[in-house]
């Protein structure tokens, strides 16, 4: 509807540079540049030369995402930002760039969570989200349960890992195997021809024990060190390492916990929806066992389509036009980017 | 032809907006806040505060200058992005100038990091400028124990660096080139390992010269430039290394 708000979204969080712009609820843009490859020999993103690739490409990023949509920045309604959290030179680069705008364009700014970004791109896809609803984030920087509410207003943190992120172990154990970085998607591929039944990895924070404590949190390390030594094992005494089983057997202990966390704490909150998103969300195995989990509660999963899961603007643009039309006051122009801001503060 | 001037290659976070005529630079607003871990914060800010001093859109601006450094990393690209992103908007060129020009340009004499001494377009006072063949290093802070640094002869000419060096490094370059004074926060912090007489102005670049050394481009229309940082260091990038064995 042309009388809903024209949003536009900026991300530079971690490695990609996403501009992205939003009518309400429909996307119109959503322009992303990645400086991914220059961190694959790393190993893992390098801040620095993350936040000199945002320098470079969010100018030309804006460019392709304004002729994308069709519109001039003279017609946005409003620019928000992702503020935190996230890597603190990257993120200043996008709030920066933010502030140029909306001052030059005389628009205002919010400075927005780059969490609850990833659970309005959402709606996007399957229209606005029911209250209370599950959201759990997965991705390299981050592994969240979420209880939300009113996304304008907060969201209520239930769980998070203790030590890696979900898509950090992903990482890693590619790495094992001798597979590319990032390691998610490589994984995700090897495992379709692997059994994954054939190597009992464990469940970290499962047993009753830690459920006391850790009911909706999540381990990684664990299970990343559990694989390192099956495939060590494995070379020492000579053996070839069935990569296609490690990875299935691998990706199906992280799939069990975050499918049976998050279905439990639906449950547990009575709520019928679950949104998936971050990264981790484009796993194809997760995407399914959490479908086939739910359908036994009558619990709904919603799953942005994989382009949405990862970083972009779009999610930042979503968020934005959210809190628009909830009629939330915007940030002030001396907002700060907050590498740990709290999943309780969604616009700053 | 009103010009936004932004520098954040130092402590100094700076906005100025000043006026380029056929004839000379003048200073109409200026806004200098001096806070090492604050450049995000303050600087749209300040760029806002002299467009409301001087009663200005930002529509009506012609030009955007920058200081392109060198400077530490973070907060250096908040100036340069923020040239860069109004530039865009606003279909004006950006036009960058070594921000240790800024300091060590004839013009930047007599004026303060923080605020103009003169806000005419005539030169400095006889003796704020410099001695006849004089020679001056410019050091900025560099962290690390480092200094940023460029030596400049007295028509303001750089003639050496930039560079980025532990201040004795530099102090070895500047004997060599017949230095006799030195200027810039750098420079002062580190007074004892230049060994050189110290200019007690400007600490920081000086809005005055880093229009002035843009005025040329300015006044001729001359294309806009991608605003590309001096960085003069790598990034800080350990390739990950063979993984360690996990069992005993
Ligand atoms: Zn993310």
């Amino acid at each position: 509807m042309a009388d809903e708000p024209l949003i536009l979204g900026i991300e530079t969080s971690c490695d990609e540079t996403g501009v992205g712009i939003v009518r309400g609820h429909t996307l119109l843009a959503d322009a992303l540049a990645s400086s991914v490859d220059e961190h694959a020999r790393f190993g893992g993103v390098v801040p620095e030369v993350a936040s000199r690739a945002h320098l470079e490409a969010i100018v030309p990023t804006m460019d392709r995402a304004l002729r994308e949509a069709g519109v001039t920045i003279a017609d946005i309604d409003a620019i928000a930002v992702t503020s935190g959290p996230g890597l603190a030179g990257a993120l200043l680069v996008g709030v920066a760039a933010a502030k140029g705008y909306a001052l030059a364009a005389e628009k205002p700014v919010y400075g927005v969570n780059h969490l609850a970004a990833h659970v309005a791109v959402d709606t996007l896809e399957h229209g606005p989200l029911p209250a209370p609803a599950i959201a759990m984030l997965v991705s390299g920087g981050h592994s969240s349960l979420l209880l939300v509410d009113d996304l304008a207003r907060g969201v209520t943190p239930l769980g998070a890992t203790i030590d890696d992120a979900a898509g950090e172990a992903f990482d890693k154990v590619a790495r094992l195997l001798g597979l590319p970085f990032p390691g998610g998607p490589y994984i995700d591929r090897e495992a379709r021809a692997g059994d994954p039944a054939s190597i009992g990895f464990p469940r970290g924070l499962t047993a009753a024990k830690d459920l006391a404590a850790h009911r909706y949190d999540f381990s990684f390390s664990g299970l990343k060190t559990a694989v390192a030594r099956w495939v060590e094992g494995r070379r020492r005494s000579g053996e070839p390492v069935p990569v296609a089983d490690v990875a299935a057997s691998f990706q199906e202990a992280v799939c069990d916990v975050l499918t049976g966390k998050a279905l439990a704490a639906c449950r547990a909150h009575g709520v019928d929806t679950l949104v998936i998103g971050g990264g981790v969300a484009a796993n194809s195995r997760l995407r399914a066992m959490a479908e086939q989990r739910a359908q036994r509660y009558g619990i709904r999963v919603r799953v942005p389509r994989p382009g949405l899961c990862t970083d972009n603007g779009a999610m930042v643009a979503a968020l934005g036009a959210h809190l628009v039309a909830a009629g939330v006051a915007p940030s002030r122009l001396d907002l700060p980017a907050d590498s740990a801001l709290p999943l309780t503060t969604v616009s700053v | 032809m009103l010009v936004l001037v932004v520098d954040s290659s130092t402590p100094a976070v700076t906005a100025a907006l000043v006026e380029v005529t056929a004839d000379g630079v003048v200073v109409r607003a200026h806004r200098c806040t001096v806070d090492a871990r604050a450049h995000g914060e303050l600087l749209a800010p300040q760029v806002e505060a002299v467009l409301a001093e001087v009663g200005a859109r930002p529509g009506d601006l012609g030009a955007i200058v920058a200081g392109l450094g060198p400077g530490p990393f973070t907060g250096l690209r908040v100036g340069l992005v923020t040239a860069a992103t109004m530039g865009q908007v606003l279909g004006i060129p950006t036009y960058g100038v070594c921000s240790l020009d800024g300091i060590g340009h004839p013009s930047a004499a007599g004026t303060t990091g923080s605020a103009p001494l003169r806000e005419q377009s005539t030169p400095p006072r006889e003796q704020d400028t410099p001695a006849r063949d004089e020679r001056v290093l410019v050091a900025a802070d560099a962290r690390r124990k480092e200094v940023y640094w460029a030596v400049y002869d007295d028509s303001g000419q750089r003639i050496a660096g930039p560079a980025v060096d532990a201040p004795a490094v530099a102090a070895a370059r500047a004997r060599e080139l017949a230095v006799t004074a030195a200027v810039g926060d750098g420079a002062h912090r580190y007074a004892d390992v230049l060994g050189l007489p110290l200019r007690g102005e400007p600490r920081y670049p000086a809005v005055f010269a880093l229009a002035t050394l843009a005025a040329e481009r300015i006044r001729a229309g001359a294309p806009g430039e991608t605003l590309t940082p001096l960085y003069l260091r790598r990034p800080d990038a350990v390739a990950a290394t063979s993984r360690k064995s996990v069992l005993p």
